[in-house]
């Protein structure tokens, strides 16, 4: 075609980019629905929120629910398992024990900024219950997606049995390659004994 | 076809005339199959043609196969059970099937490791090479894929923790992963989209086997000694090769005649060896196994994906370089990913002007070490991930990467190499010399 130096636009020159661009255009169009139709779809994205019955969850005991195809661990402490989860907390913040691994709470309920502290991690407590006596949580490993094991670990919490990530009581990572505290779901009271996960 | 000189195919009857002019496939076939091939090739050769029956044979059995299975989270492991027990034959076809999946990584680990010692990876074949590890990403993702599909305990936690992987990108990681799953977690969406791409990449992987033939028979087949076939004229050529048919093929069928021996006595008597006893549980998405560990030819990857914790210097100095981008999690899938790119790298990261191992007195010792420390990697990731296990892997982790990107480098700058034979011909006399000098000329022809 036309030499170097002629940098006059032509018809030519214009079909050549409006048919290349229409191309472009063309392909994506094409290959979006290909690509989008691997997103969840609608009957998966419908399954957001569903109410647990914790009645029945003893003091010491733990529940384990199914929720967006993942596992939540209710986990309802005891009295001394508070006191031990505060000691910890009071470790760390002295310094007597290594510092969190990650210092976000990391808890949809509150702040996105707000420390790892246990009772940042906790529920609030019905009414009649010591405070931070309910921990949920996803029971997802951070490191690689396995279910910790519940009552586990060197710190009394959970282990992953994957990879060695050891949890503590409130779900925070203390040990192991797991980079992040158990993820905390949007989790709240709806009434006496039921938490709305979602 | 090949640069090395040869005849090429003359139609003779009228039919293969009539059939040439319009599609000469005749005689890319003949081509192909009659390519002077270097007359020292040893046992190691083999691997290439073991390669090639076990796609077949992956190909013929998953076709089979597929007519039973139901790709559903309720029937999938039931299925399974369907073909063991009423399918005819249904469960000989499915050992056959799982076993064949470790017979091909066995095939490739040989052959790539013959590649490494005898340098065939490096130049002309550079292109071989890669389009050769290309095949081994893909059989890779289609052997995971495949064992997700029996929907048993590790098929769902294996792909839980691998799709994990994608999930540790920085910034777009969880999106991708749910892209991959199609929802939150490994379900039916996953199982059904596996089920359709470990039928389509073999396809994938056939195709790239052609190319990586097309390759190595336009530069000629790489040899123990390394040094190249002459290819000044045709009477040269000759002193060097023996067509492909019917050497080679006879002598490729009397190796696969012995391994296949050894493969059918593990698929007849001891079919589940290599699997584990966890995947005859059906899938359960709210409690993982006690330990979960990726079929044996993962596990030298595996090994070095779990090799990087966060009390790693490398790790802490690699998160505080990049503002915390690049955590222990993102570090180890790099170091895996990494492991496997390096290796592609070989081509340009060894240095060295000699091709072949055997000619190379310091690069013999690291090489060996390297095998060893596969081995090593391989027992590691089959371990728990605790003490000691966890320092033994991160220091076969780092002779991994020191092989490629240090020794590699500079073996070929301070090794001295012993002399090559100047030609294949003269290997090939030094190891069988020619016995007819008395007799007179003629008598050396191959019986033919």
């Amino acid at each position: 075609m036309s030499h170097a130096e002629d940098h006059e636009g032509t018809r030519r020159d214009f079909l050549y980019y409006a048919a290349a661009g229409a191309g472009v255009v063309t392909t994506g169009a094409a290959v979006w629905p290909m690509v989008n139709q691997m997103n969840p779809s609608a009957d998966v994205r419908a399954l957001s929120t569903i109410r647990v019955d914790v009645s029945g969850v003893a003091p010491g005991t733990q529940l384990t629910v199914k929720w967006l195809g993942k596992p939540v661990f209710i986990r309802h402490r005891t009295e001394e398992e508070i006191a031990e989860a505060k000691a910890q907390d009071a470790a760390i913040a002295d310094g007597s024990a290594p510092a969190l691994v990650d210092p976000l709470a990391n808890n949809e309920n509150i702040d996105a900024g707000a420390p790892a502290t246990d009772a940042n991690r906790t529920m609030p407590s019905p009414e009649g219950e010591a405070a931070e006596s309910w921990v949920v949580q996803m029971g997802v490993c951070t490191h690689l997606g396995c279910v910790p094991l519940g009552n586990a670990g060197e710190f009394g919490g959970w282990f992953c049995p994957c990879h060695g990530s050891h949890y503590d009581m409130a779900g925070r990572i203390r040990k192991g390659p797991a980079p992040r505290n158990l993820p905390i779901p949007p989790a709240s009271w709806v009434e006496d004994g039921t938490i709305l996960l979602g | 076809m090949a640069g090395i000189p040869h005849d090429h195919y003359e139609p003779k009857t009228g039919g293969e005339k009539w059939l040439h002019s319009r599609l000469p496939i005749l005689g890319l076939l003949y081509d192909t199959i009659m390519i002077p091939t270097p007359k020292n090739l040893n046992w190691m050769w083999v691997w290439g043609i073991i390669l090639t029956f076990c796609l077949v044979l992956q190909i013929a059995t998953g076709v089979v196969l597929v007519m039973h299975y139901t790709p559903h989270v309720d029937l999938a492991f039931a299925s399974i059970e369907h073909i063991m027990r009423n399918v005819n034959g249904g469960h000989f076809i499915r050992y056959l099937h799982m076993n064949g999946a470790s017979l091909f990584f066995v095939a490739v680990y040989a052959h790539i490791f013959r590649g490494l010692y005898y340098g065939s990876y490096k130049a002309p074949r550079e292109v071989t090479w890669i389009i050769g590890m290309l095949i081994y990403l893909c059989m890779m993702g289609t052997a995971f894929m495949g064992y997700v599909l029996p929907w048993g305990q590790m098929s769902f936690w294996g792909a839980t923790v691998i799709t994990g992987l994608f999930g540790a990108i920085p910034f777009i990681g969880e999106p991708i992963q749910t892209w991959l799953l199609g929802g939150p977690a490994v379900d039916n969406a996953t199982l059904n989209r596996f089920f359709s791409l470990h039928y389509l990449l073999p396809m994938v992987i056939a195709a790239l086997v052609a190319l990586h033939i097309w390759a190595f028979h336009t530069t000629g087949n790489n040899n123990p000694t390394g040094v190249e076939v002459r290819r000044g004229s045709k009477a040269e050529a000759e002193k060097d090769t023996v067509p492909f048919w019917p050497y080679y093929v006879i002598k490729d069928l009397l190796a696969l005649a012995v391994i296949l021996a050894i493969f059918f006595a593990i698929v007849g008597f001891m079919p589940n060896y290599l699997g584990h006893p966890d995947n005859y549980i059906e899938a359960n998405p709210l409690a993982t196994p006690a330990h979960i560990v990726p079929e044996w030819y993962f596990l030298p990857f595996y090994a070095i994906l779990r090799a990087f914790t966060s009390d790693v210097w490398l790790v802490q100095l690699a998160s505080f370089v990049t503002g915390g981008i690049i955590d222990a999690k993102f570090f180890g899938v790099l170091a895996m990913f990494g492991a496997i790119i390096v290796m592609a790298l070989a081509p340009w990261l060894d240095t060295s002007s000699v091709r072949s191992g055997r000619y190379r007195p310091m690069f013999k010792w690291w090489f060996w070490l390297l095998v060893i420390d596969f081995f090593a990697l391989m027992w590691l990731g089959a371990m728990p991930a605790e003490e000691p296990y966890a320092s033994f892997s991160l220091i076969a982790s780092a002779y991994w990467f020191a092989y490629f990107l240090v020794i590699l480098p500079l073996l070929g700058v301070i090794e001295k190499p012993l002399a090559q034979p100047d030609t294949i011909e003269a290997d090939f006399d030094a190891h069988y010399p020619p016995k007819d000098e008395a007799k007179g000329a003629g008598a050396a022809t191959p019986a033919e």
